[in-house]
């Protein structure tokens, strides 16, 4: 749906765009002062973007300030899983590229930081030195096997790549046990503590502190998705997820552009487990069951495939959906073995109940459902001025499935 | 272009905002501690604690029953009236035997809950994901039901205790009793690939000597398949086989050597001894038999023949649905038992830092076969265990207890076990 409307929106300065941009910076382009016109409208829109997140950012950080210190927990949590469900959204939104296997790596994030930041500690390093070197070195491995993935996963295509990533979930464990030395099997890795820094340690507590770097962390990472989304490269992406050899023709190259969306996407994972790491202490894996790794791509598709503030209702739902049950549950006094049953099965159904109703109802997701002045404005209607669209028109999140 | 997106930020902006606002009145803002309110979860006539335990996943088929157990003790207790004045409230948190859940867990008991004290988290790789986070918060995290020795780290974890003896002191006295008892057989071992099957070999190479187990196996508690590991101690033509196991996996190894028709001698750690659970999960048929002869190591009272028993048959009768009498039982009782003790020695008013005090004061006697160690340089319960045995299905202590010294040597004991006083609920200590 989004794609659809932006490029018959854009028209033919989108097409120009795709073309002008295969063949070389500036080099096809018609006049310099087409050239010109559109740096400064790249330009203000990087205003805009940046300007909006540092805006969000703000009202996040202050909002800390109105939470208990188990809901600031929460919403750490929100912020972490908001680098992954960013990631990829992005990814199924946009490139229409399934993966079932982030949460392996959100893993390699989190084990990527906590390799490093036990490495540092031994070595004496702390503070803001040890958590950016950290975060520096999850980027760096989740990238590396995203890139990798990548590359198997622009010659896959529907359920032979969600195959291939589920198999990387599932071997999860098996490879921590088998690593066990460096890895520490079921147990996981534990990382020393992070304090309040001193200035702040008289006016926040610790669980703020986490919240805060949270949401930075996931503010870098979705301000830099948004960026490629609404930028050239997320042009080409959707003209490859909608018609590959239409995008060939323009010189979009289709490979390139989906392993960069992998790698890219893989990166956000790997962010959100370095930031879940560095608010739990720890990493294991069973944090990275598959049962997660579907709730991620649940969550993506609840929230609005291809949209950030999809992913973000999507990551609120899987961290505050399991605790409102839960304690739901409890106050409703149910005896003690259904309770026990209940425990831990319930949320999965509640989650497969919500897909369908969300899907049923509102197939763009539940930013689809929001009132129309919020979602987006997508109703101003192109109309008359709209050339030939590369796709025929086909509803964005049916897309992936249907490869 | 930039029109569309300027809006499209905006309303970006705009709905996020509205989101945020929605959840921040949903929440209230913490009110600030006063020094002279009463320590958290503590009322006039209530204590609350919590607890996190595997109620589902690999390690609840072994261990569920033990909070069921702590629960139907601290009932009984609040049916005479609590502990000077206040009853004790049980939240049982399941984790499923995952730490990442387990860090979620607790944090809600201790963040929005605003539980007393942890009574008894259930797990080494699952305590160990919460121990840094439960001393930076200062709850007391009393009784860990586990025998890692990260627990007994007076200097590093103030705020933290041992109930179970320790892994290395387990390992050290069945490695003793294997070199009295059966000098000259080939040693091996099979642990669980953590922090418990590490100091389980510790302890047993404390006393065999670095190179005195034949062959060491290991296991990961989310693989269900032991054949590789056994096979491997079979061919090595092991003689009596050392467990550091979970109930579930001690009958998986019994079990599946069984079935490569390999019957051998058993030695396991209490955390996998319990005799009516392994019996379960081998059948009521088949158990008994590859059970006969079973040596393990305890330190809490045997299941039938004493006061003790006699006693938490009877709670358990009246406030636990009459659940399976079994070492889970023993084990969850006892906890309660110690934990109460505690809160009785804490006083009138008991803060944190009082039941901290009661606990290091050396006081409490607990109710096992050898006195606790509690003190302010020993966070560790027992540093001591008997040797039972399985025969003719009935499994007892044979009147062996060895104490370690904590620096690698054992020798035997002749400790007296802690005898029942006021039908089992701890007075006032002033």
């Amino acid at each position: 749906m989004s794609v659809e409307s932006e490029l018959s929106g854009r028209g033919a300065s989108a097409a120009d765009s795709v073309r002008a941009s295969a063949t070389g910076m500036g080099v096809g382009t018609p006049s310099s002062a087409a050239s010109v016109a559109r740096a400064s409208t790249t330009g203000r829109r990087r205003t805009r973007l940046l300007g909006t997140a540092l805006v969000l950012t703000a009202l996040a950080i202050g909002g800390t300030f109105l939470l208990d210190p188990y809901r600031n927990y929460q919403l750490a949590l929100v912020a972490a899983y908001f680098c992954a469900t960013a990631g990829l959204s992005l990814l199924i939104g946009l490139t229409g590229q399934l993966s079932l296997g982030h949460a392996a790596l959100m893993a390699v994030g989190g084990y990527g930081y906590a390799i490093t930041a036990n490495a540092l500690t031994d070595a004496g390093v702390d503070g803001v030195a040890r958590f950016a070197l950290a975060i520096l070195a999850a980027l760096g491995a989740s990238g590396l096997v995203g890139l990798l993935l990548g590359l198997a996963a622009a010659r896959l295509r529907g359920p032979y790549l969600a195959g291939v990533t589920l198999a990387l979930v599932i071997a999860l464990p098996a490879v921590t046990a088998v690593f066990s030395g460096a890895l520490g099997g079921d147990q996981g890795l534990q990382i020393a503590y992070d304090d309040v820094p001193p200035a702040l340690a008289t006016i926040i507590a610790v669980e703020q502190w986490q919240a805060w770097v949270a949401i930075g962390a996931a503010a870098v990472v979705v301000t830099v998705l948004s960026g490629i989304r609404s930028g050239v490269l997320g042009l080409r992406m959707r003209a490859v997820r909608d018609d590959e050899v239409a995008a060939r023709l323009n010189g979009v190259r289709a490979g390139r552009v989906k392993v960069f969306a992998f790698t890219v996407s893989a990166v956000a994972a790997g962010a959100g487990g370095a930031v879940l790491c560095f608010v739990t202490q720890s990493v294991s894996p069973g944090a990275y069951t598959l049962a997660f790794s579907l709730l991620l791509v649940v969550a993506v598709v609840i929230g609005g495939l291809g949209s950030m503030l999809g992913a973000l209702l999507g990551s609120v739902v899987i961290v505050l959906l399991p605790w409102l049950i839960g304690t739901l549950t409890g106050a409703m006094d149910l005896p003690a073995d259904l309770t026990q049953r209940l425990s831990g099965n319930l949320p999965v159904l509640v989650f497969g109940a919500l897909l369908i109703v969300v899907t049923l109802l509102w197939p763009a997701g539940i930013r689809g459902a929001l009132p129309a002045r919020l979602s987006l404005r997508r109703r101003v209607s192109p109309a008359a001025s709209s050339p030939p669209t590369p796709a025929p028109p086909t509803t964005a999140p049916e897309q992936p499935t249907q490869e | 272009m930039s029109h569309r997106s300027a809006r499209h930020s905006r309303a970006i902006a705009v709905a996020a905002a509205s989101a945020m606002l929605i959840t921040l009145a949903a929440c209230s803002t913490p009110a600030a501690q006063s020094p002279d309110a009463p320590a958290p979860g503590v009322t006039d006539d209530t204590v609350t604690i919590g607890t996190h335990q595997p109620l589902t996943g690999p390690a609840a088929a072994g261990y569920s029953s033990i909070s069921a157990a702590t629960q139907a003790y601290f009932d009984y207790v609040n049916s005479t009236g609590g502990i000077n004045g206040r009853t004790i409230e049980y939240l049982v948190k399941d984790d499923g035997y995952n730490p990442a859940t387990t860090q979620t867990v607790v944090r809600e008991l201790v963040q929005d809950d605003d539980v007393f004290a942890i009574l008894n988290g259930l797990g080494t790789p699952t305590h160990t994901s919460v121990l840094d986070y439960l001393n930076q918060k200062k709850v007391p995290d009393l009784f860990v039901a586990s025998g890692s020795t990260s627990w007994n780290q007076p200097e590093k974890y103030p705020y933290t205790f041992a109930f179970n003896a320790d892994y290395v002191t387990e390992g050290e006295a069945l490695a003793q009793y294997a070199t009295d008892e059966f000098a000259g057989k080939k040693v091996c071992l099979l642990g669980q690939d953590d922090d418990f099957g590490d100091e389980f070999i510790t302890g047993a190479q404390n006393v065999l000597g670095a190179d005195g187990l034949t062959s060491v196996q290991r296991y990961s508690v989310s693989n269900q398949d032991v054949v590789a590991q056994i096979s491997a101690m079979k061919a090595a033509g092991c003689e009596i086989n050392m467990l550091a196991t979970v109930n579930g996996f001690t009958a998986l190894a019994i079990g599946t050597a069984a079935k490569l028709g390999w019957f051998t001698q058993w030695f396991s750690s209490s955390s996998g001894a319990d005799y009516p659970t392994l019996v379960g999960f081998l059948g009521e048929d088949v158990g008994p038999k590859l059970l006969q002869g079973f040596v393990s190591s305890n330190y809490l009272p045997a299941r039938q023949g004493n006061d003790w028993s006699e006693l938490f048959e009877k709670i358990n009768t009246e406030f636990n649905d009459g659940a399976p009498f079994d070492g889970n039982t023993m084990f969850g009782m006892s906890v309660g038992y110690l934990f109460a003790e505690a809160l009785a020695a804490a006083g009138e008013n008991p803060t944190r830092e009082s039941l901290l005090e009661a606990v290091t004061s050396g006081d409490l006697v607990g109710n096992g076969i050898l006195p606790l160690s509690f003190g302010d340089d020993s966070h560790a319960a027992y540093t001591g265990v008997g040797i039972t045995t399985v025969d003719q299905g009935v499994q007892d202590y044979i009147g062996t207890t060895y104490v370690s010294d904590g620096k690698g040597s054992v020798s035997v004991s002749d400790a007296e076990p802690v005898a029942v006083e006021n039908e089992g609920v701890p007075a006032s200590a002033e």
